[in-house]
């Protein structure tokens, strides 16, 4: 492009080995759907989807089969079409090791669509497109999958200025965002552009790290096709984490935002690529998120990117690269900011961006953790501008509230600090077992405050009961009295005068008549009997008398 | 002299009469102090500390008639934050007042239950719903655990549950320093 983009450093970061050769000698391939899918149903941030389906149903692919919990909160989708066998808890992708609810699907191998139709966005309101969206699944793909329906929202003023598009890709050994800009840039800034047309922003500005020359050529080129002036790509100094969204912001626009504020304040949004792209194939193919391109790289013999089903086992996938024989473990994500698997057969989910196979060679275990030397290497590479030493000190000590005075949940975990301390400490382990754990403490103490309110408000129920109860019991005790002053006055009343016992008599005559009356009604069915319905009743009659009689012993008193 | 003493009065007079005003129209609801060490117990409203609640533990502590040790549900961490607040000794939990539980909330087993309503009775923070004859069921999101609905329940069908971990409530472990052998290290 011909205008010149002025760029803004962000402070800090380093430059490890990038590793992304491998990976990106061949083009996509499809993975081949596995015998059996494990989807898990919750695969964004927001509430876990409520499953739509059962053991036995038949899917199709693309159907929904688990529904947004509310509108923080994302659908799941079958990836292939086959027979559900069950919807139970199956190990998760999470370094818990722990299990999660998931829907498994037998593949019937016909790969049979839902109908499939375009959403005209233009035609809709913005709530019923992001609802549309939120029912598609579309998450951030960048590791985060929060729900994008609802960062396609203007924000405070309305209109944004700026739509980002993060195509930095800076840890290494990943690829998959590089590939999809080289071999799908075209649908990819169609994508952008309805993003655009929903946020109303001036103008888009994709970050591309300069190691990536193919990229930013072929989005180029696209962006010269699409002819539109306002969308931009930029080539960002390749330095880790440049792809980090405060940082990338940072770099194009020369906006910082500040501690506890959103981008949007700034009239910015980001989103990654792979986001866009899932977006264009939303509302341009109706189709909902499904799949996603997985980088598979590190101790394998032919590292690639593949379009990898949801619920795809990592163990049949790593498989297709032909993993070396000291293979001893599976880490989601990037040798940075990763996480390591509880086990190989866990499903490729939305979060998955890559499958990197390590060994004792390619990750030798850190030498052991020295103390601090408080010698400040950390600070200098923190591109959050925060003070890493301090805030090891304290999540150490278990002093919660001064690491979070040093702003901890700043900390992206990028692992720059860890990186260069001298010291070897795990900083990074220590930071995520401090923001776990105030996060245990806040849901306790919210707990907490609703115990109190709702015992607060027994206490008030039992008081308002008891008052209550007082006041009845006194307004009979009161009723009472005056049924016995009544007696009284009528006991001490002169007899009856003459007109009155007329009246009395008048009332008796009618009383009588009425009665009278009555007894010559029959019920109906009683009236012409057989002789043996007769006998019968006559039978069950006395049956009811000798009862009687036995039951008077037990009868009370009065009765 | 005289006027000087006038002046004196009438100052004290008025002044008294703000400062009154000030009392009543200005008046705190309810004793900070109070409010600050119910804000650190934990609200299962037990009655383990020897209180009917919480709240009356909090005011005997504020008074100084009771130890900061006695809520074992709050736990050792409970203690430390009281006494940070207060500027008191930090005791280990007394033994008398029971130990610190993992948290659990109550299950009523509903083929048992009789509906006999004792119960919900029994529930501080009304946890249990249910009607006279019916099935009744505990709501474990508001349960507190405080065990107060075991005793009274004539078919002994409440059990507490332990919450079991999931992957929404794991929390990362502090990270431990390995201790390698020194045979593996010279291998
Ligand atoms: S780099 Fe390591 S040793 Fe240096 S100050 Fe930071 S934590 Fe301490
Ligand atoms: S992991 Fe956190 S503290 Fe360390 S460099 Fe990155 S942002 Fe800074
Ligand atoms: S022991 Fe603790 S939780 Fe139980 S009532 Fe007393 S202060 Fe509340
Ligand atoms: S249900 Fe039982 S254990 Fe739970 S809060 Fe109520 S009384 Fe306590």
């Amino acid at each position: 492009m011909n205008v010149v983009q002025k760029l803004f450093g962000f402070h800090g970061g380093v430059k490890p080995n990038y590793n992304k050769e491998a990976s990106t000698r061949l083009p996509i391939a499809a993975a081949p759907a596995p015998t059996r899918l494990v989807i898990p149903l919750h695969q964004s941030i927001g509430g876990p989807p409520r499953p739509l389906v059962k053991a036995g149903d038949r899917v199709l692919k693309g159907q929904r089969i688990g529904d947004a919990d509310g509108d923080v909160s994302s659908a799941v989708h079958a990836s292939t079409s086959g027979t559900v066998i069950g919807v139970e808890m199956r190990l998760m992708p999470h370094t818990s090791g722990l299990s999660a609810m998931c829907v498994v699907i037998e593949p019937d191998g016909r790969d049979e669509w839902v109908e499939r139709k375009p959403f005209d966005f233009r035609a809709a309101t913005p709530t019923a497109t992001r609802d549309y969206l939120r029912d598609a699944g579309v998450v951030g793909l960048g590791g985060a999958v929060f729900p994008s329906h609802l960062k396609l929202n203007a924000g405070k003023q309305g209109r944004l200025d700026t739509l980002v598009l993060n195509g930095a890709e800076c840890e290494p050994f990943i690829t998959c965002d590089d590939v999809l800009m080289r071999e799908r840039a075209d649908p990819l800034l169609r994508g952008a552009a309805i993003m655009r047309e929903m946020l109303e922003a001036s103008r888009v500005l994709v970050g591309i790290e300069d190691n990536k020359p193919e990229a930013i050529a072929a989005l180029e080129a696209a962006a010269k096709r699409a002819n539109d002036a306002s969308i931009q790509i930029v080539a960002v100094p390749t330095r880790y984490p440049a792809g980090g969204a405060k940082q990338l912001i940072r770099a194009l626009t020369g906006i910082e935002v500040p501690h506890g504020e959103r981008s949007t304040d700034y009239g910015v949004q980001c989103f990654n690529v792979g986001t866009a792209y899932a977006i264009y194939e939303a509302i341009e193919l109706g189709q909902p998120l499904i799949s996603r391109i997985v980088t598979v790289a590190g101790n394998v013999g032919q590292a690639r990117n593949y379009q990898v089903l949801f619920g795809t086992s990592m163990r049949d996938l790593v498989a297709l690269c032909s993993p070396l024989p000291d293979t001893d473990r599976i880490i989601m994500g990037g040798p940075m900011m990763g996480f390591r698997m509880p086990s190989d057969d866990v499903p490729v989910v939305k979060a998955t961006n890559c499958v990197l196979v390590g060994s004792q060679k390619l990750f030798p275990p850190p030498p052991p953790e020295m103390p601090c030397i408080r010698c400040g290497e950390c600070a200098k590479v923190c591109p959050a501008d925060l003070q890493p030493f301090e805030m090891y000190w304290f999540a150490r000590a278990r002093i919660f509230g001064k690491a979070q005075e040093y702003h901890l949940f700043d900390c992206i975990e990028c692992g720059c600090c860890a990186y260069v301390c001298p010291s070897r400490i795990p900083l990074v382990d220590y930071y995520r077992f401090a923001k776990s754990e105030i996060w245990a403490r806040e849901v306790e103490k919210e707990a907490a405050d609703e115990a109190r309110d709702r015992y607060e408000f027994r206490l008030l129920r039992e008081e308002r009961e008891k008052q209550e109860k007082a006041a009845k019991l006194a307004a009979k005790t009161a009723a009472g009295r005056e049924k016995a002053a009544a007696a009284l006055a009528e006991a001490e009343k002169p007899a009856r005068t003459p007109e009155e016992e007329a009246k009395h008599a008048l009332i008796a005559a009618a009383l009588e008549r009425a009665k009278a009356q009555k007894d010559q009604v029959h019920p109906e069915n009683t009236g012409n009997l057989t002789p043996e319905q007769q006998a019968e009743i006559a039978a069950i009659e006395a049956r009811r008398a000798e009862i009687r009689e036995q039951a008077k012993p037990h009868l009370r008193q009065d009765d | 002299m005289l006027d000087a003493l006038l002046v004196m009065a009438l100052g004290a007079i008025v002044l008294g009469a703000a400062l009154g005003y000030a009392a009543v129209r200005f008046r705190v609801e309810g004793d900070p102090l109070v409010e600050k060490i119910d804000a650190i117990l934990p609200q299962t409203q037990c009655g383990q500390c020897g209180f009917p609640g919480c709240k009356p533990y909090a005011q005997a502590i504020a008074k100084g008639e009771a130890e900061i040790n006695q809520c074992p549900p709050g736990g050792e961490e409970g203690i430390h934050k009281l006494a940070d607040l207060l500027g008191r000794e930090f005791k280990p939990l007394s033994a008398e007042h029971g130990v610190e539980k993992p948290k659990a909330v109550a299950l009523i087993d509903e083929q048992t239950c009789i509906g006999c309503t004792l119960c919900i009775q029994a529930c501080p923070v009304d946890a249990i719903v249910g009607a006279a004859k019916q099935m009744h069921t505990v709501i474990a999101d508001q349960c507190t655990g405080c065990e107060l609905c075991l005793p009274p329940c004539p078919v002994n069908c409440i059990t507490m549950e332990p919450i079991p971990e999931s992957v929404e409530n794991w929390k990362w472990k502090y990270p431990v320093v390995k201790i390698v052998p020194a045979s593996k290290v010279a291998a």
